[in-house]
């Protein structure tokens, strides 16, 4: 395949990034998107140019460290991650525009990584549990109801990439959060902070110049877990709840 | 070799996301601003104000859609409609009395609604300061899509509509006409019936997106419930509009003179 990539460059956060082109010849469409870039470095390296840089770690769509715009999509045209997309979704001769993750809590470090540390930032505000140290209690010891389990375990599947906010018109972190908030939320271990946490993590995601939710759903379409817009409603649920029950946190 | 350099380079961005907030250069120096876990500072409560303010809309929506369907029984009912309101429980508070609270509730609702709105306009304009060069459409409808721009739309015909068959100020049957009168004369003008259409579609797109999202913020919807809240908050936008629409359609081709 050939294929000419037009990919945003930016050396570092201060310096204003462009699009520059780049010419592919023998991509074979069995690759993966991202060893179609390891290609296209290995090109920049032998002609002595600054190779592009990218996230990514597994590579097995399982570790959320990827992610880019391809062609105006997030993790491109098929609904997976970035290194679970593969060549054969594009034809001979494709021009594939790349870009990186748009949002004000993601600010570019160089190319196309952009720093996710926002997403540490709304776990550390209520992500957790409290948990008794010490032997692992038996796993049948709190039931947890067939329904819930597979609810919550649904949220659980959230990589946290960061998909939802690149695709969000509004550049909202809400999908992120609410599959954080109910996968804990539907969990009897999960009930003791479920007040507090959804207070402070909407809390955070706000502060970290993520938008607000007008519930368009292009989060949840280009989601590679498919984390379902009911997340959202199952938050807004529990915050109205926390106001409700007056448990705003006092720190 | 390109692969060892994008390893190499990750292994520094790994680095810096671990450290704590503003320690390292370049990197995401933590949130601009202190997390706001008050009442009002959350943008999911902005939301929930849109919600219940959106309802109350909804709800005066029908009502007016109901009475403005008395025009078809003529002039004489729909006036006497019109004295009706302002007659609304009279021997019990004085004349105007419960017309006046309807106004000053749709009033408070319109400002906390747009106040909502431009709060989380802004918020939503901070969260992405630099656009994409090429972003396609993967799921929105274009009532989702139009909501911002649909409500800007949406307050200037409703102040017009005020000045045209409230106060009669802009229409053509002038200030001491009778409502029926006004509502007769205004539609003799194309251009005001073309203009009336076109923001009750508007506000069709807007209602459209506006219960389901409704719906979903004050946590209601789930996945089960989904594909039927659509479908409602289709139907029912279309019932709505529809009804509205008939009036200067009919006055438009005669159907009320």
């Amino acid at each position: 395949m050939k294929l000419t990539l037009r990919v945003w460059r930016q050396p570092s956060p201060q310096v204003k990034g462009k699009m520059a082109n780049y010419h592919l010849t023998d991509v074979s469409p069995d690759m993966s998107f991202l060893e179609m870039l390891d290609v296209l470095n290995e090109q920049l390296i032998l002609e002595g140019e600054d190779p592009v840089a990218f996230d990514h770690d597994c590579r097995e769509g399982i570790c959320g460290s990827c992610g880019l715009m391809i062609n105006g999509i997030a993790h491109g045209p098929e609904q997976t991650t970035t290194c679970q997309l593969h060549m054969r979704s594009f034809s001979d001769g494709d021009t594939i525009d790349i870009e990186p993750w748009r949002s004000g809590g993601f600010p570019v470090v160089k190319d196309l990584v952009v720093d996710r540390s926002a997403f540490d930032r709304i776990i550390s505000a209520g992500g957790f549990i409290s948990a008794p140290t010490g032997t692992a209690p038996d796993a049948h010891a709190s039931p947890v109801p067939k329904v819930d389990a597979d609810a919550a375990f649904d949220a659980a599947t959230c990589i946290g990439c960061g998909a939802c906010v690149a695709a969000c018109p509004n550049g909202s972190a809400m999908l992120f959060t609410a599959a954080k908030v109910t996968h804990l939320g539907l969990l009897p271990q999960g009930q003791p902070e479920r007040d507090s946490r959804v207070v402070r993590m909407v809390a955070q995601q706000d502060a970290e110049d993520f938008g607000g939710c007008t519930n368009i759903g292009e989060c949840s379409a280009v989601c590679p877990k498919g984390i379902s817009m009911e997340t959202i409603s199952r938050l807004n649920h529990d915050l109205l709840g926390a106001l409700r029950a007056n448990a705003v946190p006092t720190s | 070799m390109g692969l060892t350099c994008a390893w190499s380079y990750r292994g520094s961005v790994a680095t810096v996301t671990t450290q704590q907030a503003g320690q390292s250069a370049g990197a995401n120096p933590g949130p601009k601003r202190d997390p706001k876990t008050g009442r009002f500072g959350s943008s999911v409560f902005k939301k929930a104000v849109m919600a219940v303010t959106g309802i109350i809309f909804v709800l005066y929506l029908i009502a007016h859609m109901v009475g403005n369907l008395k025009a078809f029984a003529g002039a004489e009912t729909f006036n006497a409609y019109s004295e009706f309101l302002r007659d609304l429980g009279e021997p019990v508070v004085p004349r105007l009395t419960v017309l006046t609270i309807i106004r000053i509730v749709l009033l408070v609702a319109v400002a906390a609604h747009i106040w909502a709105a431009f709060s989380l306009w802004r918020q939503a304009k901070r969260a992405r300061p630099i656009g994409y060069v090429t972003k396609k459409r993967v799921q929105q409808s274009y009532a989702s899509r139009t909501m911002r721009w649909g409500g800007v739309i949406l307050i200037l015909f409703i102040i017009w509509h005020i000045l045209d068959l409230t106060l009669g100020a802009v229409n053509p049957a002038g200030r001491d006409s009778l409502p029926y009168g006004r509502l007769v004369e205004g539609f003799q003008n194309p251009i005001v019936t073309v203009w009336y259409l076109l923001a009750l579609l508007a506000l069709g797109f807007h209602i459209r997106h506006g219960v389901w999202s409704a719906t979903q913020t004050l946590g209601h919807s789930n996945k089960r419930r989904e594909r039927a809240l659509n479908v409602f908050a289709t139907a029912f936008a279309v019932v709505l509009i529809g009804g509205y629409m008939l009036i200067p359609l009919s006055v438009t081709f005669g159907i009320i003179d």
